[in-house]
């Protein structure tokens, strides 16, 4: 077998894996969409802060202490102690359902009718907001966090595609817990949504907010429930974006990855994103393989995924998987 | 009392037809102009040019180029700091390969030149709508910044990769480059502000504005009264993306003389002139501008408050610039959806029958 055609092979294993990634921030972006009609913006951030804070609780940081020490002069960094990585995760899932609450609260009741866009554009305001509020909680410099995921080369795929092909495959550990993570968070979300009373009630209230309300469904535990869901959903990604390539700024970023994927798996459909995921992670990998680095100079990742959903928009404007737009005077 | 028209009567369709018709508003409107011509020029220093005045006049012309779009037409773009790139390479690309036309005419042609590039990606606006829409606007983003970063053409092949003013002159007196003076550059972009104005006001109350409204009030409805939406769509682009080019023309050539694309015009830059139409006002020109001055100087005034004011760290004052900023935007959306023009109108309002309300 020729060599290109081996490292295509594994490109494109190292694709399939990026793209669960991708598609595990779009799901959070699907959840709240297909309940409140929301497109967050803020997820990104939102998973960037579940990462700060999960550090953050971890290491025993105490919070705003770079303001406290700007104010009174003093040096106050640590608490001093160090909590075990599952507590962690579960008191930082305790801030996320909060978080949740205080943004139902304090912004969307207010903007309950108001039109899609204005929507997003409250989420890009709260994502603004989020990343100043977590940067001066927890500061800007770049964290490491380690809650005992694998991490490294696979010996064992290693070992098989060395036997098969004779040039042994680079797959990253974490990648295939990812994988495993991601597939797990969408069957229980499927299940969660098709069998469960609440998940019901959040299709319900999709479908017709009034109708939902007429029959007896509480509107507002509905979406602080919505919004939890989609901090779980960020925190999982948090954690494993910010294991990969340490927790900073640029994960916010990751955001701007999962819009692609959005819009060529439809904003309404979990298995889209899924899928959608997969397409772009792949497609973008392989391209810069194959044409982006060889000819037109390399780092054609930054654009190529929006560029194929933009084109894929124009014979299909609802996406893959979206419902079919309707549109009445 | 102010803002009445009573007792201003209108004996000619030209003068009924007039930008305002208010004869108060008018003549307010021509003072403060003669002030910024006539008074600031000579007040000015380096330093009020350079935080204050400078960036506020250019952002204010990419406010008035968005605001178009998004407010007047309703297509929301994101490609805003996209659209400024080509405009500040075009205007590069010129003033390099013809070193002796005017600066004013290197930067009409820059936004002519964006024009071109916005209506290209503005093609999908007739078959994406909303969201959609907004997101597929990401792909000039990236698209165009990664297009400026890897071919060396677009920067003359310079070994850094950045592009910088060379000094050019309009009328003999420079106004790029390290001899200008404050005066010149504050000039020379106050010109460009006043004539996209005008030029905006005017387009905005005539019938190409009012194509744009039914477009954005209801695309289909529009099209069945017969406005034809893909002229409509294409031409909010082009001019809107004129305007964006203009901006990003004086932005590269007059404020900032070197530039890096992706930290100048990068995602952020469409962020911020996106709020800045927000918290202005969709589908006001005197928005644009209030947006404009409210976001350039409140860093300005964060900076000098926290920083200067009461010793706080740099990076502190900027995490709580971002918490402000945000924070802002969304009372912003829930207080007063239609902006700091929305509250100019009510004050105007009140002050027609100030200071005996019955």
């Amino acid at each position: 077998m020729p060599e290109q055609l081996i490292w295509g092979m594994e490109v494109f294993l190292n694709g399939l894996m990026s793209g669960v990634l991708y598609a595990l921030v779009a799901l959070g972006f699907v959840l709240i969409f297909k309940a409140s009609g929301i497109f967050n913006y803020a997820q990104g951030v939102m998973a960037l802060f579940a990462a700060l804070t999960l550090v953050g609780i971890m290491e025993g940081q105490v919070p705003f202490s770079h303001l406290i020490n700007a104010i009174f002069g003093t040096e106050v960094h640590h608490f001093g102690w160090h909590v075990p990585a599952l507590l962690a995760i579960l008191l930082t899932m305790v801030v996320m359902v909060a978080m949740a609450w205080v943004v139902n609260q304090l912004i969307f009741r207010h903007l309950v009718n108001q039109e899609p866009i204005i929507l997003f554009m409250a989420t890009i305001g709260l994502a603004y907001f989020l990343e100043g509020f977590g940067d001066m909680m927890w500061g800007s410099d770049i964290k490491k966090l380690d809650v005992g995921l694998p991490q490294g080369l696979n010996p064992f795929i290693d070992e098989v595609t060395y036997n098969i092909f004779g040039y042994g495959f680079f797959i990253d550990n974490l990648d295939i817990v990812a994988t495993v993570v991601a597939a797990l968070l969408v069957v229980v979300l499927v299940i969660f949504a098709q069998y469960s009373k609440q998940g019901r009630a959040m299709r319900a209230v999709a479908d017709d907010h009034q109708a939902a309300l007429s029959v007896g469904i509480s509107l507002n535990f509905i979406w602080v429930m919505v919004w939890s869901l989609a901090g779980f959903v960020a925190l999982v990604a948090g954690i494993m974006w910010g294991t990969k390539s340490g927790v900073q700024f640029s994960l916010s970023l990751i955001a701007l990855k999962a819009l692609p994927v959005l819009m060529l798996g439809g904003f309404t459909s979990i298995p889209g994103a899924i899928v959608g995921g997969l397409i772009i992670g792949v497609g973008e990998k392989v391209f810069e393989f194959a044409i982006g680095a060889p000819y037109l100079g390399g780092a054609t990742e930054i654009w190529f995924a929006y560029v194929l959903a933009l084109i894929f928009l124009v014979f299909r404007p609802q996406g893959l998987f979206g419902e079919k737009i309707i549109e009445r005077v | 009392m102010f803002y009445r028209e009573a007792g201003d009567f209108k004996t000619s369709y030209t003068e009924d037809n007039q930008t305002f018709p208010i004869k108060f508003d008018r003549y307010r409107y021509y003072a403060v102009l003669v002030f910024a011509f006539a008074v600031v020029p000579f007040v000015i220093n380096d330093y009020w040019v350079n935080a204050v005045f400078l960036p506020f006049l250019i952002y204010a012309i990419a406010a008035i180029g968005l605001n178009i779009l998004v407010g007047y037409c309703g297509q929301v773009s994101l490609g805003t700091g996209g659209f400024m790139a080509v405009g500040a390479y075009a205007v590069y690309k010129l003033m390099t390969a013809f070193p002796d036309v005017s600066m004013f005419i290197h930067v009409i042609l820059a936004g002519v030149i964006t024009a071109g590039v916005g209506v290209l990606f503005g093609l999908p606006s007739l078959r994406i709508k909303g969201f959609y829409l907004a997101v597929a606007t990401l792909a000039a983003q990236f698209f165009l910044v990664w297009l400026f970063n890897r071919v060396p053409w677009f920067y003359n092949y310079s070994a850094s990769g950045q592009i910088s003013s060379p000094e050019r002159t309009v009328l003999g007196v420079p106004i790029t480059g390290a001899e200008t003076a404050p005066w010149a550059a504050y000039l020379f972009c106050l010109v460009f502000v006043t004539l996209s104005a005008l030029v905006a006001r005017n387009l905005t109350r005539g019938m190409a504005g009012r194509k744009w409204m039914a477009i954005r009030d209801m695309d289909i409805a529009a099209e069945i009264i017969g406005v034809n939406p893909l002229k409509a769509k294409l031409t909010a682009f082009a001019v809107s993306s004129f305007f964006v080019g203009i901006s990003g023309a004086l932005f590269f050539s007059v404020y900032l003389g070197a530039v890096e694309v992706g930290e100048a015009f990068g995602i952020n830059k469409s962020f911020l002139v996106l709020f800045m139409v927000i918290i202005g006002g969709l589908g006001s020109i005197f928005g644009s501008f209030a947006g404009a001055a409210f976001l350039v100087l409140l860093p300005v005034l964060l900076k000098n408050a926290l920083v200067g004011g009461m010793g706080w760290p740099t990076d502190l004052a900027a995490h709580l610039e971002f918490i402000i900023v945000g924070g802002l935007i969304i009372i912003f959306l829930i207080a007063e959806p239609h902006g700091l023009a929305q509250l100019w109108r009510v004050t105007k309002e009140k002050l027609r029958l100030w200071p005996f309300p019955h």
